[in-house]
């Protein structure tokens, strides 16, 4: 009874996400039939897999965040399908743009831990400056007409389960793991607690920096090629505005902003909270204007129960 | 005619989470009158006064002032009440200048369009800093200042709001010899305002100096208030540690053997300025100065954590290029840092994890997984050694009073199983009892042939327990005097740069 309780107060979030289904399956039947429910998963997994990614940088503090996750999505999409449109097999395709997701990483891990930029501006610098290599790179065109094979990731499934969601939950399992059980783990929360004591323990803190942003680019590269599988194009405009998704569902999990506390569970269950609003409010054919509206304001209610219960 | 006292608190009892922290302690103190609030490091001083301030509430008891029972359930009540507090632990903001940092939540406003008063407090600033001797700037961002000056900070906050209570929490843990007179000038003006000061220090010297009664606790339980001019200080002592403490400096003949870490002209800007000294196996080293003279910085370019501008360090006679603590750490040498809070533990973080950090590769099972059990092992096998308070392996480190804090540093870095190990003002804020236990610490990894160097303020300290004396003086080394040589007068003679090396 008692680790229940506490398991509650750990993951809040959880109970806004019970309320929200209870609410949308009552409204509308059609939410809790299965075909609907594996379409919301296979959707919420796109950006699940970001805030992954977002929520290692964002617990590894010294202000640490990624904003440019929504480019790395662009132009590791376009690379991937330009590469299988001329004639390069799949896997190698899918690693070349894993390779300039974790480059890019690279890059703002080197930005903000060797060259002292803060980790907003560098992020926000990087951001920029691939969304305008992706649109010199397709000439802003959408690389469309890609085949079967490639646009299976996002839209086959096995043994019933979509392989977007499969991919979501291996990649959850992962960094639960590192996060929980491993010296890397611990020395991300360790930098996000207090960062001179961590760097006087003898803890490479550069080398760690660079690490989680290396682990963001791959998880952003991740969703690259499956929001483009989904499709079956590649938009230079793809991922727009992805990094305040990833960003909401980190927050929606109890994960402070300045790093040392949050869960990687928590950030899951806000990453289907924000799917389950986006939903919910399709299937009551909200004007998608007003969705924007709803969910900011979802958003900020949730926060501010957490926020309530922690005082 | 019966004088009343200004403040009584009585019966206080609390507890966290189901541990009993104070039981039915009572305190009173009359206006003009400084008390000394006694006791071991987690005897419940702090607490007690955090309740007095309003930061706790006490499960139960009663609070008076003038005879009047008081309800005091935040800082804001207890401010009207005219009760302030120094806390042990700096709340200066960094970031903000000294004056600011003096005036921050009163400040002084002008005119209708309630624009602050700068030109004014900034004048008032500098009077205050003034009258107490400090030499920094009002305009200097509070980030750039030393330890000491920053306690200093507080003091002036405290005493410059109105208030008839001030409450010090070891306030001169770190200050300079000069700062602590001028501070106790100003204990005096207080009292002859008759406002009641009460004061925690583990500094015996400094209680017999500048307080008339003492009260002591012990284990969250009240022993005894006595007046001061009644007891001598082996009385005290045994009052607050419930038993007689022999030799404060327990002294063991040194076997130095080979020389282990040298460092030779080591220059960093213009804080360290050509620094050569040795450390031989088997003997502690003792480094004397006056605060600012370099000696952290000298700490610090060994460890690699500064980039030293020239100069070389050997270990075991090797050159080594040690770029970061990690370096410094396997080449054997450990830092214990005089900045607990910002420098030696994830305060939000179990004490266990804290102890464990800089050494947890030795715990990684298959799969790169952290074993756990054997952490908990090492963990309790530690905090027995070093006889630390704590509830357990995942008691938060800031839940721990501020002597148990710093046992869980050195433990952490006894943890790694150093060769070299340099202590930076290691019994700061630690109690007479825990004192001793941490030099007996020293004697025991001195007879097990390692290499230590202390760097301390505390002059009795220094004589004590070093085998060799270092003295620092503006960044360079002024002078080096053996145990057979060593006095107070030898010390200060070099430390204020007096006299000349040779
Ligand atoms: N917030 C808290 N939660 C749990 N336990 C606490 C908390 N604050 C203090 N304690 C415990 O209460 C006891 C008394 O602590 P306190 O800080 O009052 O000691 P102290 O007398 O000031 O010691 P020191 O001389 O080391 O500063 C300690 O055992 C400490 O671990
Ligand atoms: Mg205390």
């Amino acid at each position: 009874m008692n680790s229940f309780k506490s398991f509650i107060v750990k993951y809040k979030s959880l109970v806004v996400l019970i309320i929200l289904v209870v609410i949308l399956s009552i409204a509308m039947p059609r939410f809790l039939t299965i075909s609907n429910l594996l379409n919301v998963l296979t959707q919420i997994s796109i950006n699940a897999i970001i805030a992954i990614g977002m929520c290692i940088v964002i617990l590894s503090g010294s202000g640490g965040i990624d904003l440019s996750v929504g480019s790395v999505v662009a132009i590791t999409g376009a690379i991937a399908a330009s590469l299988y449109k001329s004639g390069i097999n799949l896997p190698v395709c899918i690693l070349c743009a894993l390779g300039v997701g974790a480059l890019i990483g690279f890059a703002n891990g080197l930005l903000t831990a060797k060259q002292k930029i803060q980790p907003f501006i560098a992020t926000l610098c990087t951001q920029i400056i691939f969304r305008g290599i992706t649109y010199v790179y397709t000439d802003g065109k959408p690389i469309s007409g890609l085949d079967d094979s490639f646009t299976a990731i996002g839209n086959n499934r096995v043994l019933g389960i979509p392989i977007p969601v499969i991919i979501t939950l291996i990649i959850f399992l992962i960094t639960l793991y590192i996060l929980n059980e491993t010296v890397l783990g611990r020395h991300i929360y360790a930098n996000g607690g207090n960062e001179d004591c961590t760097r006087l323990s003898g803890v490479s803190t550069d080398r760690l920096k660079i690490l989680v942003y290396i682990i963001s680019g791959l998880t952003a590269a991740t969703s690259g090629i499956i929001v483009t599988a989904r499709i079956g194009s590649a938009s230079p405009n793809a991922g727009l505005g992805y990094e305040t998704d990833a960003i909401a569902a980190v927050v929606l999990g109890g994960t402070r902003m300045s790093g040392g506390e949050g869960t990687m569970l928590g950030t899951m269950i806000g990453a289907v909270i924000l799917g389950v609003i986006d939903n919910g409010l399709n299937l009551m054919n909200v004007n998608p204007f007003y969705q924007s509206i709803v969910k900011g304001v979802i958003i900020l209610l949730a926060v501010f129960l957490d926020k309530k219960n922690k005082e | 005619m019966e004088v009343k006292p200004l403040l009584e608190m009585v019966k206080i009892s609390k507890s966290f989470s189901g541990v009993k922290v104070l039981q039915d302690v009572s305190l009173s103190v009359y206006g003009g009158e400084v008390m000394a609030l006694l006791g071991e490091n987690g005897a419940g001083k702090s607490t007690l006064m955090k309740i007095l301030s309003g930061l706790y509430k006490c499960d139960s008891g009663e609070i008076y002032l003038d005879g009047h029972k008081v309800q005091i359930d935040s800082v804001k009540d207890a401010q009207k009440l005219g009760i302030s507090f120094i806390h042990q632990e700096l709340s200066v903001l960094p970031n903000l200048t000294v004056w600011e940092n003096i005036f921050l939540g009163h400040e002084v406003t002008k005119g209708c369009t309630k624009k602050i008063d700068k030109a004014f407090m900034r004048e008032k600033s500098r009077e205050l800093l003034k009258s107490l001797g400090c030499t920094f700037d009002v305009n200097a961002k509070a980030g750039d200042l030393t330890i000491g000056e920053m306690q200093m900070i507080e003091i002036i906050k405290a005493v410059s709001a109105n208030s008839r209570i001030v409450i010090m929490d070891e306030p001169t843990a770190s200050l300079t010899d000069y700062e602590t007179k001028k501070l106790f000038e100003v204990i005096a003006a207080l009292k002859s305002k008759g406002m009641a000061v009460i004061y925690i220090s583990h500094r015996l010297d400094e209680i017999f100096e500048v307080c008339s009664r003492v009260t002591v606790l012990r284990d969250g339980k009240l022993i005894g208030v006595t007046e001061l001019g009644k007891v001598d200080k082996n009385q005290l002592i045994s009052m607050m540690v419930g038993r007689n403490l022999e030799e404060q400096y327990p002294y063991i003949a040194p076997s130095p053997g080979k020389v282990i870490l040298s460092v030779e002209k080591l220059n960093y800007k213009n804080k360290v300025k050509n620094v050569s000294f040795s450390l031989r196996e088997g003997e502690i080293v003792g480094m004397a100065g006056l605060v600012g003279a370099g000696r952290s910085e000298t700490a610090k370019v060994i460890l690699g954590e500064y980039k030293k501008t020239s100069g070389d360090i050997f270990v075991n006679g090797k050159k080594v290029d040690i770029k970061s603590s990690k370096d410094a750490i396997k080449n054997g040498i450990v830092y214990l840092s005089e900045d607990r809070k910002k420098e030696g533990l994830i305060s939000n973080w179990p004490v266990g994890e804290n102890m464990t950090l800089p050494n947890l590769k030795k715990y990684v099972g298959n799969f790169g997984r952290i074993v756990k059990k054997e952490e908990v092992i090492d963990f309790k096998e530690y905090a027995k050694k070093m006889s630390i308070k704590t509830t357990g392996y995942s008691q938060i480190a800031s839940n721990l009073s501020g002597g148990n804090q710093q046992k869980v540093i050195i433990a952490k870095w006894l943890m790694t199983k150093p060769q070299i190990l340099i202590f930076d003002e290691p019994t700061r804020g630690i109690d007479v009892g825990a004192k001793k236990e941490i030099y007996e610490i020293l004697n025991e990894l001195k007879k097990n042939n390692k290499a230590i160097l202390v760097i301390s303020s505390d002059m009795q300290e220094i004589l004590g327990i070093s085998d060799r004396i270092v003295v620092m003086h503006e960044g360079e080394v002024a002078g080096e005097i053996d145990r057979k040589n060593a006095s107070q007068e030898a010390i200060m003679k070099y430390a204020v740069g007096i006299s000349n090396r040779g």
